[in-house]
């Protein structure tokens, strides 16, 4: 068992930017003659070839899939036949929506060692060790993987920064098996906007999370946002109650705060899929009663207190501003 | 046609907590356990169907997990349920997300489901592996964060949006049987009200055994699965500066730092 195979991932012909940061991570790991593959799949994997082109990249392996998009049937067989073939010592994918479709399956059919959402991996005495978070992120979790020979991991975006430098790695094709996928892509979704709001483009954002309670207090969270002159936003709870629209909702489901520079949570906990979408933030102000909530661990200021006190406060000092 | 939903009994850290003598969990005195919150959403997906469906669907939810776990399950029988399952014994404590699907996987195959749901993630552990693993099991197919689904009982297949990064969804057509991870928002739980949360209490409870299964001992626990924990901790993270002070004081510091962004210097 040697060598690092990573598992990049790709939609509609654009490579995601996630499958860089395990280049990074697969670095530390290596041991003496292990080299690091990176493996793209689809219907023209050859086309990622050029981005994946990096620093610390031994081989591209393409892998020509008959579908064109995500499948899990596929990616299976696929990935399953390249770990049969190659039997590396660990395999790092991102942890992802596509990953969560059949990073376990793979793990389960092949007998692999398995964790995911690692923000951390290190050898201990020769043993792979992976951090992860617990409880709802309140404490960490070292895993290790006792007679497994292959480890997959699955990595927890932002966790590792992408190379910078490029590299000429080899290029490899590898064959996938031919199979008959029992789950057919039919296409793809786009939600329609809802409303006018640009979250992607809002430079000041006061985002409202399940602390605020009951719809009927969404009103005076609009006119806070309307006072200070802020683009209102929400996390996951608020949009999937229907109090605020899909296109107003930040994290990874829905929006990434790109432009934001000063970003204010009022009652938001601070879930993993929240923080993927503003933590980049550089001023980040969090509002919450529970002072272990994990916003507090990305904000720049925390204010622990009620949010409704501190909204109403902060309404006032705004009291005779123009909206 | 039968509907198995797989749900889990989480646990939330007190606030102020401590670890287990062995430092590898935390002391179960400092837990606060509830129904998975993907699972709430998954569990009503599986009522709605049967509510809607001319022929008649059976929903049965399965748990592993000890005798306290009675109390989700009640909760899932309460809010449309037909029948619950436990499965339980001490080989089963230590098992990872692998093994507790190898579990559920052998209760599917008992039960002959034509549709097995299971949330995303869990809320405590977020592997987000249990229903994909319980699939491969099965061998059957299987897709993850499922966020519309349309489907007739009897049917051969399945059609559903997968939500994808960035509010994109993606069509895509499975067939049945099949394991599908439902996601938060698919639907709105609906409450269960006093008197059918009256009724569940009086419904038994099936308790299963690893050998009732048929599984041996070295299928679930620390020897079935596939990680191990070593230790927890607390993580020395990043924390923000706080602003103290009551409401008006806290505000007014908030308000100067809104002030500054706006003049070009945050």
């Amino acid at each position: 068992m040697s060598g690092i195979l990573l598992v990049a991932e790709q939609r509609r012909g654009e490579l995601k930017a996630p499958s860089l940061e395990l280049i990074s991570a697969a670095q530390p790991l290596r041991r003496s003659g292990d080299e690091v593959s990176i493996a793209v799949l689809g219907s023209a994997p050859a086309q990622h070839v050029a981005a994946l082109s990096l620093a610390g990249v031994d081989e591209i392996i393409t892998v020509k899939t008959a579908a064109a998009e995500f499948d899990p049937d596929t990616f299976e067989a696929a990935l399953g036949a390249l770990i049969a073939q190659r039997q590396p010592d660990v395999v790092l994918v991102p942890h992802s929506i596509d990953s969560f479709g059949y990073a376990a399956a793979l793990a389960v059919k092949l007998r692999l060692g398995f964790a995911t959402d690692v923000f951390d991996i290190r050898r201990i005495d020769g043993d792979l060790v992976a951090t992860r978070g617990g409880y709802g992120q309140k404490v960490s979790v070292e895993v290790d993987f006792p007679g497994r020979s292959t480890v997959l991991l699955a990595l927890r975006a932002n966790s590792f920064k992408a190379p910078e430098r490029s590299g000429a790695p080899r290029v490899t094709e590898f064959e996938a098996p031919s199979i008959a996928a029992r789950s057919q892509p039919r296409g793809f979704v786009e939600l329609p906007a809802s409303d006018d709001v640009d979250m992607t483009a809002a430079e000041f954002i006061l985002t409202i999370g399940r602390g605020i309670g009951e719809e009927a207090n969404v009103a005076q969270f609009r006119e806070l946002a309307d006072a200070i002159g802020a683009t209102l936003g929400c996390s996951r709870p608020i949009a999937d109650a229907g109090w605020l629209p899909k296109s107003r909702q930040v994290g990874q489901s829905g929006k990434t705060a790109s432009g934001c520079k000063l970003y204010i949570a009022m009652g938001v906990s601070g879930a993993i899929q929240h923080l993927a979408g503003m933590k980049h933030v550089s001023t980040i102000v969090a509002v919450n009663s529970d002072a272990g909530a994990s916003i507090f661990g990305v904000a720049k200021y925390g204010i622990v207190g009620d949010v409704f006190e501190v909204a109403a406060e902060l309404r006032r000092q705004f009291e005779g501003d123009a909206a | 046609m039968k509907i198995l939903v797989a749900v889990k009994q989480v646990a939330a850290v007190d606030e102020d907590f401590e670890f287990r003598e062995d430092g590898r969990d935390v002391d179960p005195d400092f837990l606060i356990r509830d129904l998975n919150e993907w699972d709430d959403f998954s569990l009503e997906e599986a009522v709605k169907i049967k509510e809607a469906s001319a022929e008649p669907v059976e929903v049965v939810a399965v748990s592993v997990g000890p005798a306290e776990a009675d109390e989700i399950l009640r909760k899932c029988l309460a809010k449309g349920a037909d029948r619950a399952v436990r499965i339980w014994d001490d080989a089963i404590e230590g098992s990872d997300p692998i093994a507790v699907a190898r579990v559920l996987a052998a209760a599917a195959g008992r039960e002959a489901p034509g549709l097995l749901f299971a949330g995303v993630q869990s809320s405590d552990q977020s592997f987000a592996s249990t229903g994909i693993a319980i699939a491969a099991f099965l061998d059957w197919p299987h897709a993850a964060v499922v966020s519309r689904l349309t489907f007739t009982p009897g049917a051969a297949t399945a059609v559903f949006c997968r939500e994808l990064e960035g509010g994109l969804l993606q069509e895509v057509e499975i067939q049945c049987p099949a394991v599908l991870t439902i996601q938060l928002g698919i639907n709105t739980p609906r409450y269960a009200s006093l008197r059918s949360i009256k009724q569940a209490a009086a419904k038994p409870i099936e308790v299963l055994s690893t050998a009732d299964l048929g599984l041996a001992a070295g299928d679930v626990g620390e020897a079935g699965s596939a990680s191990r924990i070593r230790r927890m901790f607390v993580p020395d993270r990043g924390h923000a500066e706080l602003i103290e002070g009551g409401a008006a004081a806290q505000a007014a510091r908030l308000a100067a730092i809104i002030r500054e962004f706006k003049g070009g210097s945050v």
